[in-house]
Formats: C-alpha cells, sequence, structure tokens
C-alpha cells in the first residue's frame, strides 16, 4: 500500500486546524472553488458556531507529488473536548501520523502538548506545522524555540504555512507524502477495520466510517461486529470525497465507510472491530471501550402534552448519536421526561441543543448528576443518578460519589489559582510533573460531582485558556452526602433537587436562590425561594411581586398593538414551567448550573 | 369596590359579550399646537382644514353602503373645536345624509376649553351634539403649565360652566394623573373640584410616555423621570376611591360615570368589538374580525381619496384565537369583565384563573370573570397569564 497515507490534524483550539482543512481539500483539487464552503468537515451547524468539531469524519484526497506518483490522503477529523476523548484516541488510532499544529504568534500551548503525547501514546509520526505566519504577531524563532524545548522535536522538520492565505501548503502535502509511513499491507490477513465514526443517514441508514487494519471488505459480505457479535450484510463499501464514492472493496490501510443494513447508530460502537463472519480474525483490534454515561440529566418538555414529540425526537437524534443513553422519568414538577446519560457537561449541551434546535423541542433540563451509592441499614447498596430517588436518609448507613483523576496541564504561573480551585472543589492527593520547562502537570483526587457543574469552564477562566484538563474515573469513595430541595413558596422544585457533599450544600443553596431571583420574573405575588436539607432551610431569597403592570388608554389604534405585545407575553409564557403558581422560565433551569463567574 | 348595580346588561344595553350597534368616529387631525405628551395623530395646521374636509367627505361616500344605523358617533382628534360651527355643519349634513342613525345617537364633540364660547356651544347643540368632553386635564396652573396646555385654570372652569349652562348635561372631564409637576394633593384638589361640576364622567389617565412625544424624547435624555410604580400605584388608587366615595362607578381603567349608564357609549364599542366605522387621517374602523386602519398622514390621506382610493394603511383579519385573546384583554380592563367560558377550559387555565381570584386580582360574579381594583392594576399582565 504504497500510495496511502493516513493522518489527522491535531493543534490547540484556534491554531486553524479547520482552515488547514479547508485549505488541503482545496488544493487537493478535490472540489472547485466556488463550491467551497468554509470548514467543510464541521458539517453540523453547532460546530460551526462553536468552532469546535464535535465528529470526527473523514475525507480522501488525491494528491500527485512533484514526481508525478499518485496518492490517497485520508484526512482524519478529531473531535476537539475532553468529553469526546475516546473518539479523539480512536481517530489517532486510524492514522500512522499526525499534523501538528501550532499557531505562529501564539506558540505552544497546553492543549498541543497534550495532542502530541497522545499521537505519542499511538506512536505516530509527528510533523510540527507553524500556521499563520502572515500575521504581524508571528515570531517563527520563538516557535522554533518552544519546539525543541517544550515539545522535544527537532524544530528544523517543522514546516511554515499559512493555511489562510494558502503559502506552504505544497510543503504540507509532500510532508505527509514522504515523512508519515504508508500503512502495513495486510491483505491477505483476516479482515479487521477499526470503526472511528458512525452516523445516520434517513435513506441509507447507518453508515459506519472505518479503518481497514487486515483483509479487504466487499458488497456482498458479511461482516460481525465483534463486541456485540451483531451480522450485517455489506451493501456497499466506498470512500468519502466530498460525497460518498462506492467502491469494489476497502482494503487494509484504506479509510472509508460500509452500509449494511445497520439501523441505528448506537448498534455500533466506535472503537469496535469490524471482521468477517466466515472468516472472523482471531482477536480484535485493541482499545475498545463501551460506553459510560458520567453525567446524568432529566428532559422534560416545557409544554407537557409534547412528551411524546420528544420521544420521537429523541428517538430520532438517538439515530445518529450512540452516546446518549436515555429511560422514561417522571416529575411531580415537570410531569412525563426523560432520564439520560451524557459522556460529559459538553455532550449534555450538545443534546439539549440540538433538540431545541434541529428537533424544535422547547426542553427543561434538570441539574445534573454523577451516579452515586449509598451503604443502606438494610444491608443493601444501591445506585442513585437521580435525585428523586434519593433514599430516605433514616435509613443510609454511608453515601460514596465517584472520584475521577483530574489531569491539568498548564503553565507554571497559573499554578496558585488552578490548585486554589483545584482544593475549593474538594481535590485531594495533589501530585505535580514537570513534562517541561514552565509547564506543570497536576494531578488531583476529585469528587466527578465537582466536575461536572462548571469547573471546565472555571479552569479556562483562571488560566486564561491556557489550562488543559482530562480526567479517568477512579472508583467510589465515601462522602457525607445531603439532598438539596429547592422550593418556591413552599412548594419542591424537584426538578432542582441535587445531591450534594454537607460542606458545600450552604453556599450552593444559597447560589441557586440568588439565581433564581434572578432568572424568574417578577409575579403578582411575593415568591419564597428556599434551599432546604430535609425539613431545614439554609439558604433563602425573595422574589418582590410587581404591583402595577397597566397602561391608561385602550383606543381603537392601541388595540392592534396591545394584542401583540400580548402574544409575545404568551409565547414567553410557553416556555415558562409552572410549579404551583410560579412560572420559572427555562432559562432559570439553566442558569442554576452556571458558573457564578459568569 | 363598589359593585356593578345592576348587572352587566345595563351597561351595553344587549348583555352579555353580544355586540351592541356599531359607532362612527371621525378623527379631526388638528390642533394649535401639539400637547408634549399626546401621541394622537394631529397636524399644527390649520390652512389644510379646508381641503381635509372635502377628501372627509369623499370617504364618507366610500362607506355608504353597509355601515350602520349607528348609535353613537364620536367626533374626536386632535381638536374637533377648533372647527368652526359652519364646518362642522358640513360635516354632520354630510354624515346624516349618508349614514343612518338612531334616534337616540349619542354625539360626542372632543372640545378644548379655549373653544367652547357660549355661543359656539349653542351651534353644538343646534348639529345635535349632546355629549361633550372637554380637555380640562387638571385644575392646577403649574399641571397645565407642565402639560403645555394653552388654557388656564379659570378657562377650564369658565369652560366647564358654559358647557353646562349651554344645556348639556352629558358632560365629560379629561384629566391627568401622575407626574412630578402635580403632588398627589394638587391631584387631589384637581379631583375635588372636577367632582363639584357633577360631569356624568370622568376620563382620568395616567399620564403615558410614548415614544414619539416629547415627553417620550426627554424622558430618552434623562430630561423627565416618570412616577415609579408604586407612585403610579397610590396615585391610581387614590383616583378610584376617591371617585368611588363620590358615587362615580370605575367602570374602565381610567373610566368613571355617575351614575353609571352615562358611560362612554362610543368607547364601550372599542372595549366590547362592537363594529365600529372610523373616519380621518389614522382613524380605525371595526367589523366582523377584521380590522383596518387609515394613514396616519393628511397629506396622503387626502392625495389617496384624490385618487378614488380608500385611505387605508393597514389591515388585519383576526383569527379566533386572536379574537378570544383580545375580548379577554379588553374585557379585563373594564368592570365588566369577561363571560367566564371565554377563559380557556383547560386545568391549567382554571387553575390559574382560581389562583387570581383568590388572591383578590378577579372576582366571578353572574357568569362573568371581573377585574377588582387591584386586578386593574396589572390589567396588561392578566391576559396572556390567563390565555
Amino acid at each position: 500500500m504504497p500510495n496511502i497515507r493516513n493522518f489527522s490534524i491535531i493543534a490547540h483550539i484556534d491554531h486553524g486546524k479547520s482552515t488547514l482543512a479547508d485549505r488541503l481539500i482545496q488544493m487537493s483539487g478535490l472540489v472547485e472553488d466556488r463550491k467551497f464552503r468554509d470548514q467543510i468537515l464541521d458539517n453540523m451547524d453547532i460546530e460551526r458556531e462553536r468552532g469546535i468539531t464535535i465528529k470526527s469524519q473523514a475525507i480522501t484526497l488525491p494528491y500527485e507529488d512533484k514526481t508525478g506518483r499518485t496518492f490517497a490522503l485520508n484526512l482524519i477529523d478529531t473531535p476537539g473536548h475532553v468529553d469526546f476523548s475516546y473518539e479523539v484516541s480512536r481517530a489517532l488510532a486510524s492514522c500512522e501520523g499526525v499534523l501538528l499544529l501550532i499557531d505562529a504568534a501564539q506558540g505552544v500551548e497546553a492543549q498541543t502538548l497534550a495532542n502530541l503525547y497522545a499521537a505519542m501514546e499511538h506512536d505516530l509520526e509527528v510533523i510540527p506545522v507553524i500556521n499563520k505566519i502572515d500575521l504581524p504577531a508571528a515570531d517563527v524563532d520563538r516557535v522554533r524555540e518552544e519546539i525543541e524545548i517544550d515539545l522535544g522535536l527537532d524544530s528544523d522538520t517543522a514546516i511554515l504555512c499559512s493555511a489562510k492565505q494558502g503559502t506552504g501548503i505544497e510543503a504540507v502535502f509532500e510532508a505527509i507524502v514522504h515523512r508519515i509511513p504508508p500503512p502495513a499491507d495486510n491483505n491477505k490477513a483476516r479482515l479487521r477495520a477499526l470503526i472511528f465514526d458512525a452516523h445516520y443517514d434517513p435513506f441509507r441508514g447507518t453508515i459506519v466510517s472505518c479503518r481497514v487494519f487486515e483483509g479487504c471488505v466487499r458488497p456482498g459480505d458479511t461482516i460481525r461486529l465483534m463486541n456485540n457479535n451483531a451480522r450485517y450484510k455489506v451493501e456497499e463499501v466506498g470512500i468519502f470525497r466530498l460525497a460518498k464514492e462506492a467502491r469494489k472493496e476497502l482494503c487494509a490501510g484504506e479509510v472509508g465507510y460500509i452500509i449494511s443494513g445497520i439501523k441505528r447508530v448506537s448498534d455500533t460502537r466506535v472503537g469496535a472491530t469490524i471482521t468477517l463472519d466466515h472468516e472472523p480474525a482471531p482477536a480484535p483490534l485493541p482499545g475498545f471501550r463501551d460506553i459510560r454515561p458520567v453525567v446524568f440529566a432529566s428532559l422534560y418538555p416545557v409544554a407537557s402534552d409534547d412528551y411524546r414529540a420528544l420521544a420521537d425526537a429523541l428517538e430520532k437524534y438517538t439515530l445518529n448519536d450512540a452516546a446518549l443513553t436515555y429511560q422514561k422519568d417522571s416529575s411531580a414538577a415537570l410531569g412525563l421526561g426523560f432520564r439520560c446519560g451524557f459522556l460529559g457537561l459538553l455532550h449534555l449541551e450538545i443534546v439539549q441543543e440540538r433538540l431545541e434546535r434541529e428537533f424544535d423541542q422547547a426542553i427543561v433540563m434538570t441539574s445534573p448528576t454523577v451516579q452515586y451509592q449509598f451503604q443502606l441499614t438494610s444491608g443493601d447498596r444501591v445506585l442513585v443518578d437521580n435525585p428523586l430517588y434519593y433514599p430516605d436518609p433514616t435509613t443510609i448507613l454511608q453515601g460514596f460519589e465517584p472520584y475521577i483523576r483530574a489531569s491539568i496541564l498548564l503553565p507554571e504561573r497559573y499554578m496558585g489559582v488552578v490548585m486554589e480551585l483545584c482544593t475549593e472543589r474538594r481535590g485531594v492527593n495533589a501530585r505535580f510533573s514537570y513534562p517541561t520547562v514552565g509547564r506543570v502537570e497536576i494531578r488531583f483526587d476529585m469528587p466527578l460531582g465537582e466536575v461536572i457543574y462548571d469547573f471546565y469552564d472555571r479552569l479556562k477562566t483562571v488560566t486564561q485558556g491556557y489550562g488543559s484538563f482530562d480526567y479517568d474515573l477512579l472508583d467510589h469513595r465515601e462522602s457525607d452526602l445531603v439532598k438539596l430541595d429547592i422550593l418556591l413558596n413552599g412548594e419542591r422544585v424537584d426538578a432542582l433537587s441535587q445531591i450534594v457533599h454537607r460542606d458545600g450544600a450552604r453556599s450552593r443553596a444559597l447560589r441557586i436562590c440568588n439565581r433564581l431571583k434572578e432568572e424568574i420574573p417578577r409575579h403578582l405575588f411575593k415568591i419564597a425561594v428556599q434551599g432546604a436539607i430535609g425539613g431545614t432551610i439554609i439558604a433563602r431569597s425573595t422574589i418582590a411581586p410587581f404591583r402595577k403592570d397597566v397602561t391608561a388608554k385602550c383606543y381603537g389604534g392601541d388595540i392592534t398593538r396591545k394584542r401583540k405585545l400580548l402574544e409575545k407575553q404568551k409565547k414567553g409564557k410557553k416556555r415558562m414551567k409552572m410549579v404551583g403558581a410560579v412560572s420559572i422560565p427555562q432559562s432559570a433551569f439553566v442558569a442554576v448550573l452556571k458558573s457564578e463567574n459568569e | 369596590m363598589k359593585p356593578l348595580g345592576t348587572g352587566s346588561d345595563d351597561l351595553t344595553g344587549h348583555g352579555g359579550d353580544r355586540p351592541p350597534s356599531a359607532g362612527l368616529y371621525v378623527h379631526i387631525p388638528f390642533c394649535r399646537q401639539k400637547c408634549p405628551y399626546c401621541g394622537f395623530f394631529s397636524v399644527p395646521s390649520p390652512a389644510l382644514i379646508r381641503p381635509w374636509m372635502k377628501t372627509l367627505l369623499k370617504e364618507i361616500l366610500l362607506y355608504e353602503e353597509g355601515f350602520g344605523p349607528f348609535d353613537s358617533l364620536y367626533l374626536g382628534g386632535g381638536t374637533p373645536s377648533l372647527l368652526s360651527i359652519p364646518e362642522l355643519t358640513r360635516i354632520m349634513t354630510h354624515l346624516r345624509a349618508h349614514f343612518q342613525f338612531r334616534p337616540d345617537t349619542e354625539i360626542t364633540l372632543e372640545a378644548n376649553p379655549c373653544d367652547v364660547s357660549p355661543e359656539k356651544l349653542w351651534g353644538l347643540r343646534e348639529l345635535g351634539v349632546n355629549r361633550i368632553s372637554l380637555g380640562v386635564q387638571s385644575f392646577d396652573a403649574r399641571a397645565l403649565a407642565f402639560l403645555g396646555r394653552r388654557h388656564t385654570v379659570r378657562d377650564a372652569e369658565n369652560a366647564v360652566r358654559h358647557v353646562k349652562e349651554a344645556g348639556f348635561d352629558n358632560i365629560s372631564l379629561d384629566l391627568i394623573y401622575g407626574f412630578h409637576a402635580q403632588p398627589l394633593q394638587s391631584w387631589k384638589e384637581t379631583l375635588h373640584q372636577a367632582v363639584s361640576f357633577a360631569p356624568a364622567h370622568l376620563s382620568c389617565y395616567e399620564l403615558t410616555i410614548e415614544n414619539r412625544t416629547y415627553f417620550g424624547k426627554l424622558v430618552q435624555t434623562g430630561g423627565l423621570s416618570p412616577l415609579s410604580p408604586d407612585e403610579a400605584r397610590t396615585c391610581f388608587l387614590i383616583t378610584s376611591r376617591l371617585l368611588e366615595a363620590y358615587g362615580y362607578t370605575h367602570y374602565e381603567i381610567s373610566s368613571f360615570a355617575r351614575p353609571e349608564n352615562r358611560y362612554a357609549r362610543h368607547n364601550w364599542k372599542y372595549w366590547r368589538h362592537a363594529p365600529y366605522l372610523g373616519l380621518g387621517p389614522s382613524a380605525h374602523s371595526f367589523v366582523n374580525g377584521r380590522r383596518w386602519w387609515n394613514v396616519r398622514s393628511v397629506r396622503t390621506y387626502m392625495a389617496l381619496l384624490n385618487r378614488d382610493e380608500r385611505p387605508v394603511g393597514g389591515v388585519e383579519d383576526l383569527t379566533e384565537s386572536q379574537l378570544r385573546l383580545e375580548a379577554v384583554a379588553l374585557g379585563l380592563r373594564t368592570r365588566e369583565g369577561v363571560a367566564t367560558d371565554r377563559i380557556g377550559p383547560s386545568m391549567e387555565a382554571q387553575s390559574r384563573l382560581s389562583h387570581l381570584t383568590d388572591a383578590g386580582f378577579l372576582e366571578i360574579c353572574n357568569g362573568r370573570v371581573r377585574p377588582t381594583r387591584k386586578g386593574f392594576l396589572v390589567a396588561d399582565y392578566l391576559p396572556a397569564y390567563l390565555c
């Protein structure tokens, strides 16, 4: 397979990954300029808006080098957030090399380093690329020095380019072709293909993106997913150009897609190995991990009669997102809804946004929580991932909460503030290492429940964006857990209940009370907002009533105007949730989750 | 708050939400000068009166068929009293020639206190005008100065006297309150003085700052500050209590009648979705769920009519749910309220309704949901909450 190269682009945020990808696609001649959409790989609106890549995708670029040899270059895009680190690792596992992109003005950043480690873990050829050399603030010499010192790479091998202006792109192509090793030629072996992405197509079903490591797969073959032994008949294989392009076969070293009657994306797993049913490989490729939701929250329709519509939307949504798990749930305040499991907070936000935007669902989401364990006097040990099912406190012997090993990479100068942040979030057992001069890696054992709120946002704030964060789940540890309830005029809003550590309960309660005071509009009557543990009120705020809302005149010309105002008001009301006589705007449920410093 | 004497039927004479007879409005869009608070359409160009009248007569012809008979005619503005008796006679003659009026039609003319000489008043009576709405605004010199009125307190007092002496027994006084230049005590004195003339009707408007007025601009630039909601609330409550103590019925947010059958028959139509035809620039019309409004420019109005086109600036056809929302919104601005069945039957609507009655904003009486005095104060909030 001498003419195939499989690579990824990895970079710190904003260092120009999407721009470089666009430029490579454009210069490869795959697409005419006038058809060119910016950032072609990020094809979902949210990704475009947030500038992050959620789903990885691949594209095969034709390239002819200076000597006239033709190549197929497979660019595999990677998601850029800690929630999706597993997807990233599977994308990298499908490559032989990476372009490590560095901003010529910003230099090496924490994520650059983390990305480098990830690439090295997969034994990939790393090509440093210094981008944005056209910027007035570009300082190539300094960046070269950082590449030598911070990354330990040979800076003479770095390629200079400006993806925006299109300079140096030729050199990038040459490096891909001549420095990244070709994939191993294993056509004769039994089929092993790694799934690194899957997406749903309403006409074709699930389209699996995979890298073939060994053997070949052809239409008509019966394939088997080695994680669950499900069998499917292959309808079509092919590669990704701008659109799918069918091929006779996909063989070792190639990157492409398989369509095989898999109905929903959740029937597949990123990281799973595909083999042939009649000639299975003896073992799957290494690194498979099943989806493990770590954050849980409930979704409710704002209007209770929209429950059916939400159920349909979720079903459709999961056609394309295997990571979201859900089951029926109900709440006294919010009616029927769904309890959902997410990979992390970003995943949660993305699901919420996509349900609202693409499926036009007005939803209320409850406070996210992790999975707690309680040892009861009866001898049972129960798992609780929903505050609604917090056991009767008199029956609890001990509570346990999940801990993670947080690993934070940052420039040394931010160590103080990060340490403070971590200890505030009950981090213990701090360990330090200094991978390079001026940079430090801090490891903490921390309760996951402290991280899911706003830890990542806060970390980015206190380190001005320089801190990177990753975590592994450790174990469950004993913890003094209580259930914090929020009451509006004495009525419990079960959707706002949370399980928290006793020490943090009061400040959390106070913060929520104040947040709700800002978010809930004035009513005709006074509203008491209270935080309570059991029967004890631990925090309180009051929303004063409005006492006058009337305009003096309403004659012929005023009526239409008035009605339009009322219609607007009514529309706003539709997005409110009633608890007792209090209408709570959807924004209030979101606001209680946000950082206090925003 | 005083209950309504004999139930809803008295006010409309038709009962329930059944629409009463049609009303006719004529907008006379001329003033000597613009008042700094007034958002109604008018121009200070008396020279346009004559050419405009010609086109008004053309507009009358456009609607000759299909409307009426009317039982109310309202000459508003602007300042209709700016027109001379011969001019008004021409309009009235035309209206009578092309429209049908019931014998007991209420004919109201809005008048500026400066314009009501005894002679003019006699002329108006001859024309059949039987109700005068007098723009007194205040009996306090400082308040009048603040409001930029050209009449004095004495002018106002004389005007009321002349109107009464001319034999008008259906008099309405317009008053404005709720601004810092008129302390609460002064407002109360204005009310006492107004009542001393025993008018059948009082319109007490809280000063509303409208963006397109001079006051609106002043507020934006910080040159004027409106009352706080609490201060405005106090003024409203004092007004209501004081006038009810004098025997007036507070039958609409800003309207008081004594006895209660002297409610403003024409205005009532606006609040009941009764059919009405509006003539003149910026006038609104409503019939069978369709509302349209004339252009807000004298010149465009004239130009269109001179081309034999309707001077209409916009039309809307209300859907069933829009009609319902309006009916509730308008109804809850009146003491008569709305029929209970206009509030949706859903559990949620019913629980909100009972919440509002429990809290004393609304009361249910003879199959109608009515705002209390406290409910009047939040009348803009209630409909969206209930519907």
